[in-house]
């Protein structure tokens, strides 16, 4: 049954990881920049599953239910947040939101 | 988990991720983290998490990512045509996701490999990753925090509420 070690899953982990952390930098638009901080956030909870499994311990799935739960409330206020900088500057560029620069 | 299976799904999990980095349209990259989320949710399962794979597909492929459309519908983005930073950018980017890759490869997972043992440490428990496990784990040694985030949640909900509300003239 479990023929696979547990590093396989740490490096698939590794590399979802980077390509949520790659998306973030080269992405223009702030809602495909939100998609790719939840992409690593999976990234982290693939570790604590299968941490979980790997030493018979429940309390990994417990840390990724609660990392779930932030990630929606981190999602409506993120997402609130982006709807009322589109209402404010009619644009979602991360190029353009440029105030808080300096 | 069969090897054979596992690259399978590792192969789908990265092909629908590098879908969410890469597509133009943002509709499109939230399908592709839909396809991602559920393959997470595979991959849950083959791990014993039952829960949390059921919990993935419904509070992540289901309620985030509605949230996600939503919000990309109604603000009518039309498809981009400079989606991507300047190609420099870009370069600079790949670079240091890989020099990270191989860094949390090399200085950790590689040290750390010695010490696991074997497979996946042998057949769990029974009932391991059950409603009914987790729920005893969460509601005693973990009860503080359970109910703190019940707070996190309320406050999200009225920040989101407060933010996205029109301005009162």
């Amino acid at each position: 049954m479990s023929a696979v070690p547990v590093e396989w899953f740490l490096v698939l982990a590794a590399l979802l990881f980077t390509i949520g952390a790659v998306g973030v930098l080269v992405r223009r638009n702030i809602i495909v920049i939100f998609m790719c901080i939840e992409l690593m956030l999976n990234a982290v909870n693939l570790v604590f599953v299968a941490f979980s499994r790997q030493l018979h311990s429940m309390d990994g799935q417990v840390v990724v239910f609660f990392v779930m739960t932030v990630a929606a409330a981190e999602a409506a206020v993120g997402l609130a947040i982006i709807i009322a900088a589109f209402r404010n500057r009619e644009t979602v560029n991360a190029d353009e939101l440029n105030l808080l620069r300096w | 988990m069969s090897p054979v299976l596992f690259v399978i799904l590792a192969a789908m999990l990265i092909v629908s991720a590098l879908g969410v980095v890469l597509q133009r349209s943002p509709i499109r990259c939230a399908l592709a983290l839909v396809t991602t989320l559920f393959v997470l949710a595979v991959i849950f399962l083959f791990l014993d998490a039952q829960l949390v794979a059921a919990l993935q597909v419904i509070v992540y492929a289901g309620a985030i990512m509605v949230l996600f459309l939503f919000v990309i519908m109604l603000l009518n983005l039309q498809q981009d045509v400079r989606a991507m930073a300047w190609l420099g950018a870009r370069v600079v980017a790949v670079l240091m996701g890989s020099l990270f890759l191989l860094a949390a490869v090399r200085f950790f997972v590689y040290p750390l490999a010695p010490r696991l043992g074997p497979g996946m440490g042998g057949a769990p428990p029974e009932g391991f990753g059950s409603t009914e496990q987790l729920g005893q784990r969460l509601f005693t040694h973990y009860l503080f925090a359970f109910e703190i985030t019940s707070v996190l949640l309320l406050v999200a909900i009225i920040g989101a509420v407060v933010l996205a509300k029109r301005k009162l003239a």
